[in-house]
């Protein structure tokens, strides 16, 4: 069996990529203890936080979409995706990674390393408190020498049964780990399917691929984005919230498996994948990126309408303070692939494909940017040199473990029952 | 077109189908259309049928219907009788556009969709009372029909094209 090996290029490339993430990273570190004041320290920690964040949870929601979407078409029981089945694998095994640097971040937050979660900060809980000169104790009923509490939150207090540390740890475990052991399953399967087809397994595949849809559809739209981003804005809440997170996601893990079937196809790999492919994978990235649209301005549209106080804030935070990127944002994100996909010629153009791609990836990073920063730093972040540099390591690392999951196996699982459709595939 | 009668090759399979428009095409012979219960995929270029312009008007349309949207909303929300709704001032267009947006939407598709739909109708003339056109009935069900022009294909005679068609596995060669 023909195996994949990969380039040399790409391996200094992933390397290099994730040295200046390193570099980043250590200058983020380093930033928190050269601050000069109180204020700066603050400044440093919510920022170098909110970039392991954004970095974790986009790379992560690519990785887990990448799974959603090779379990779409078990489910269906397609045949066009065979060819570019190893591909959406691949990119499904960044998910661990991912999930350690969410988990880093959520621990950190438990141990008030940083803010970036209101809701974790004890004194938003109780209505009174004490002060001596140990310290401040605080309690729900009014004790001997206690006074009111200025920071009491009745809204915050009021999601204690959901939004608490231990119960957030539990969920998002089980939620996390279920879809990294699901993913391990699909993968061994198809790795034992290289040495022999079995009809059995294929329908296992099958079926445990409407389980993951189950397992994943309603957590992606539920308990994933509400905990890790729409939790640090915790008096706001949407409940479109989850499906446009999600909507974002899945169209980045589109590009990325674009990007990776176009890199493949220029250096001489993954012959059997042909313009019908290309176009389908094209179609896609043209649907989704409405999808996305539809379900930002669906939130916006409501939300702006109504104009209620507690709902309003979300928007002001962001329009008021980054208006240009903001905007920005959302008009690369919905115009570009409207004028650039729209003709059938140019979703099977590798070369569009790549350049709109590349222009979407880094617009959907923008989102992410966007769900977080306004939150947690307020009006005072900015993309600067650690934002970049982090961003610039996680692809690097993202690449990196990718390009190795490809390499263990054949590029192209030649047992699978469809194997033949997908080489036939043929559309106009 | 031609009024003349038109030679016409029955195949019951859309494979033998295309193989035979290979082997007629090849002789230099046009093939004006085939008649399909589905469509056969490649025969398009096989008998060099020109790309569909549908997409074209469909943008024709929805461009129509997203301008009558906007003026029509321009006209009775801000222009006849401005309401101030939801603390949202109707002075000005552009300040209440993002609840014009699913109007104009909307319309856009309606627009589209009916436009194509109509096209597509009244350029193949299926309409209501119209009698069918296809050349046999089982065109419809089982069967692939290949229609030659022979006013279009003067180089060859008429039994010619019809010894040649017979050569392709048809099921019967008709005049019509």
């Amino acid at each position: 069996m023909e195996q994949f090996t990969i380039p040399n290029k790409v391996k200094r490339w992933s390397m290099i990529f994730m040295a200046i993430g390193g570099l980043a990273l250590i200058m983020g570190i380093a930033s928190l203890f050269m601050a000069g004041d109180e204020h700066a320290h603050h400044h440093a920690v919510a920022r170098f936080w909110s970039n392991l964040l954004i970095n974790g949870f986009f790379f992560f929601g690519i990785a887990a979409c990448a799974t959603f979407f090779m379990a779409v078409n078990y489910a269906a029981e397609s045949g066009w995706w065979v060819v570019i089945k190893r591909i959406l694998e691949a990119i499904g095994s960044f998910m661990p990674y991912g999930a350690v640097a969410l988990f880093i971040v959520l621990i950190a937050g438990a141990f008030h390393m940083h803010h970036l979660y209101h809701w974790m900060d004890a004194s938003v809980y109780s209505d009174f408190m004490v002060k001596t000169a140990e310290g401040i104790t605080y309690y729900s009923e009014p004790v001997e020498g206690a006074i009111v509490n200025p920071d009491f939150d009745e809204i915050i207090a009021g999601k204690i049964a959901y939004l608490n540390v231990p119960f957030m740890i539990i969920r998002q475990l089980l939620i996390m780990g279920g879809w990294i052991y699901m993913w391990k399953r699909f993968r061994t399967r198809s790795l034992e399917e290289d040495l022999g087809f079995e009809r059995g397994r294929h329908f296992k595949n099958v079926r445990d691929s409407a389980i993951f849809l189950v397992a994943f559809g309603y957590p992606i739209s539920t308990f994933v984005p509400w905990d890790w981003i729409m939790s640090i804005d915790t008096h706001w809440f949407s409940t479109l919230f989850g499906w446009y997170v999600f909507s974002g996601l899945w169209l980045s893990a589109m590009i990325v498996a674009i990007l990776m079937v176009v890199w493949l196809k220029s250096i001489g790999e993954l012959k059997e994948v042909n313009d019908s492919h290309i176009h389908d994978l094209g179609k896609w990235m043209f649907a989704i990126s409405f999808l996305w649209s539809y379900l930002f301005f669906s939130q916006f549209m409501l939300i702006w309408y109504a104009n209620i106080p507690e709902e309003v804030t979300y928007f002001q935070a962001r329009i008021n303070a980054y208006p240009l990127l903001y905007w920005g944002m959302f008009f690369v994100n919905f115009i570009f692939p409207m004028i650039a996909l729209m003709d059938r010629d140019k979703k099977r153009n590798r070369m569009m494909l790549t350049i709109m791609g590349i222009i979407l990836f880094c617009g959907h990073w923008v989102d992410v940017y966007m769900l977080v920063t306004p939150g947690t730093m307020k009006q005072h972040g900015y993309i600067g040199l650690l934002e970049v540099g982090m961003a610039i390591g996680f692809v690097g690392l993202f690449a990196f473990v990718i390009t190795r999951t490809l390499a263990k196996a054949p590029l192209v699982p030649k047992n699978h029952p469809f194997f033949d459709e997908s080489v036939h595939h043929e559309i106009h | 077109m031609s009024v003349g009668k038109k030679i016409y090759a029955l195949y019951n399979d859309d494979a033998i189908l295309i193989e035979g428009a290979k082997v007629v095409v090849a002789k230099g012979i046009k093939v004006s259309d085939t008649y399909s219960p589905f469509p056969i995929h490649g025969i398009e270029r096989i008998i060099g049928i020109k790309w569909t312009r549908i997409a074209i008007c469909a943008f024709m349309y929805g461009i129509t219907g997203l301008a009558l949207a906007i003026s029509g909303m321009y006209y009775m929300m801000i222009v006849d009788w401005p309401m101030y709704i939801g603390g949202k001032p109707n002075n000005y267009f552009l300040q209440n556009m993002p609840s014009f947006v699913p109007i104009m939407f909307e319309f856009t598709v309606l627009c589209a969709a009916h436009g194509m739909a109509l096209t597509y109708f009244l350029r193949n003339w299926t309409l209501p009372g119209v009698s069918a056109k296809n050349p046999h009935p089982r065109t419809t069900d089982d069967h692939f029909a290949m229609e030659i022009d022979p006013s279009e294909n003067t180089s060859m005679s008429v039994e010619e094209i019809q010894n040649l068609l017979k050569e392709t596995g048809t099921v019967e060669v008709f005049e019509k």
